[in-house]
């Protein structure tokens, strides 16, 4: 497995990547900050955390969330908990396959540096080095309050053209996501049966 | 002068049924002892997801997306809204079943062309759901037109005129309920859901929607219920004015809101016995009542 200064480090930050910038901009961000939909890929042990933040006791669709069924649907890609590097691959599969905008919020402290996991050889320690993360929910696992209270952060952060993760992944792809997910993976290969 | 109307009718369609969804979110909430969304969250919904980007999966894929929207908003241009009529004559009963097929079929066209199996498992289902639900509403709504020798919905809801004692729900109980459970079915509501699973089949014929195509088939799906709602209101409960008209189509839809919240889902063949079994019983004694006895048509109070 790759180790953590096999990374290479650029500053993804340069650039001006608010796009808050027209009245159209401005509108469409408050529609999109106003409704997430979301797609929770439940790897770790946060998943089990969602159920009671989805349903009647702390009521998700209050704030106009909703879970859907497939990654074309989804605006916010959950990460909930540790990944390995075999579920890694899905993760990017799912996070490609998701229309734009899109955002990705992690769960708990395993997708920020690994948590208790830091050591292990199955996993990766640092999400952020595959995929940009817009927000991590800190905590080991994050209650529900945790979870709600995020995300009305990201939708605060939508809503002021913040949450620019997406863009990030379009004008780094070359330089510096690929090439990390690649030294993890091994070659990645995408089978595409339909159009073949 | 028609077009205007058309195009009204459109607006109205969109704005009154969006808006209602709100509510029938906030009443789901309700019976589960949830808050809920905000009654405007649909309209958030739909421009979001208008403001998305979209990739295609071909040619029929955008073509049969852009099927079902025309026509359904078609649809909706053909049906007496609360005796306004866009094209006099033309809003017949035949005329509306088989624009609304269009829309079914843009549907299950597109869905298909996205070359993901759960779409065509989705579509499958969809289509066997309407062979299931169609057969006994089509049997009532034929006593009815034999009844009165009229296909025209704005004739059959004249007949209904004159309080609430000449209402078909009163005259046809039997068909009533028939054409509510039909009703369900068409909209798609819980126990009839089967089509649109999300934890089955990942939401059916929807799996390969994304960004601006997915807000067009919300768009179409706000239509079709605009007309199946309406349907039901003009055939059972005799249209009437303008107001009288939104609180009726709101009652109806509130209704089936509040049955499909406390209800799991069918499966495919169960949905389709469970047509086949009781309504289609009651809609075959409707429908015989009517045409031999004439209660309810010709003998009436
Ligand atoms: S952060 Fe804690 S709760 Fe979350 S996946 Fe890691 S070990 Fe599990």
């Amino acid at each position: 497995m790759a180790m953590n200064n096999d990374f290479n480090e650029i500053n993804l930050n340069d650039g001006d990547l608010n796009d808050t910038i027209t009245f159209w901009d401005k509108l469409k961000n408050v529609f999109r900050g106003n409704s997430l939909w979301m797609l929770h890929y439940c790897t770790g042990c946060g998943a089990v955390e969602l159920p009671p933040t989805m349903t009647s006791r702390f009521d998700m669709e209050r704030i106009g969330m909703g879970p859907m069924a497939t990654p074309r649907q989804a605006d916010v890609l959950l990460i909930t908990g540790y990944l390995s590097v075999k579920t890694l691959r899905r993760v990017i599969y799912t996070y490609e396959q998701m229309m734009e905008p899109k955002y990705v919020v992690g769960f708990g402290s395993c997708t920020l540096n690994g948590g208790i996991y830091y050591d292990s050889y199955a996993t990766i320690n640092k999400l952020d080095y595959y995929l940009p993360v817009d927000l991590y929910i800190a905590g080991c696992m994050p209650r529900p309050e945790a979870v709600m209270n995020g995300f009305k952060k990201l939708m605060d952060m939508i809503k002021k053209g913040e949450a620019t993760g997406w863009k990030k992944y379009q004008r780094h792809y070359e330089d510096y996501y690929s090439p990390n997910q690649i030294r993890s993976l091994g070659e990645v290969y995408v089978k595409d049966e339909f159009h073949e | 002068m028609s077009y205007l109307i058309g195009l009204m009718l459109i607006v109205i369609a969109f704005l009154w049924q969006v808006t209602l969804e709100g509510f029938q979110r906030k009443v789901t909430a309700k019976v589960q002892r949830r808050v809920g969304p905000r009654w405007y969250q649909t309209f958030m919904d739909i421009f979001k997801a208008f403001s998305k980007s979209s990739i295609s999966h071909g040619f029929i894929y955008d073509f049969g997306a852009m099927m079902t929207l025309g026509g359904t908003m078609a649809t909706v241009v053909f049906l007496p809204f609360s005796g306004i009529v866009a094209f006099n004559g033309l809003d017949n009963f035949f005329v509306i079943i088989y624009l609304l097929a269009v829309g079914s079929l843009g549907m299950a066209m597109s869905a298909v062309g996205s070359g993901n199996p759960w779409a065509s498992i989705g579509v499958m289902r969809a289509l066997t759901q309407m062979v299931g639900y169609e057969v006994p509403f089509m049997i009532v709504v034929f006593g009815m037109i034999f009844g009165y020798g009229t296909s025209s919905i704005s004739a059959l809801v004249e007949v209904q005129a004159g309080g609430f004692l000449n209402w078909h729900l009163l005259r046809m109980p039997l068909g009533a309920i028939v054409g509510f459970i039909s009703l369900m079915g068409m909209l798609a509501k819980k126990p009839y859901d089967t089509p649109i699973a999300p934890a089955e089949i990942a939401s059916g014929p929807l799996v390969e929607y994304g960004g601006k195509h997915l807000g067009m088939l919300m768009l179409q799906h706000e239509f079709a219920v605009f007309i199946e709602v309406g349907l039901f209101v003009n055939l059972f409960l005799g249209g009437g004015g303008i107001v009288a008209y939104l609180i009726k189509y709101a009652a109806v839809y509130l209704f089936a809101t509040i049955i499909s919240a406390v209800l799991g889902r069918f499966k495919i063949e169960q949905v389709v016995y469970h047509f086949y079994k009781v309504p289609l019983a009651l809609s075959l004694i409707q429908a015989a009542v009517v045409i031999f006895t004439g209660l309810g048509v010709e003998i009436w109070l």
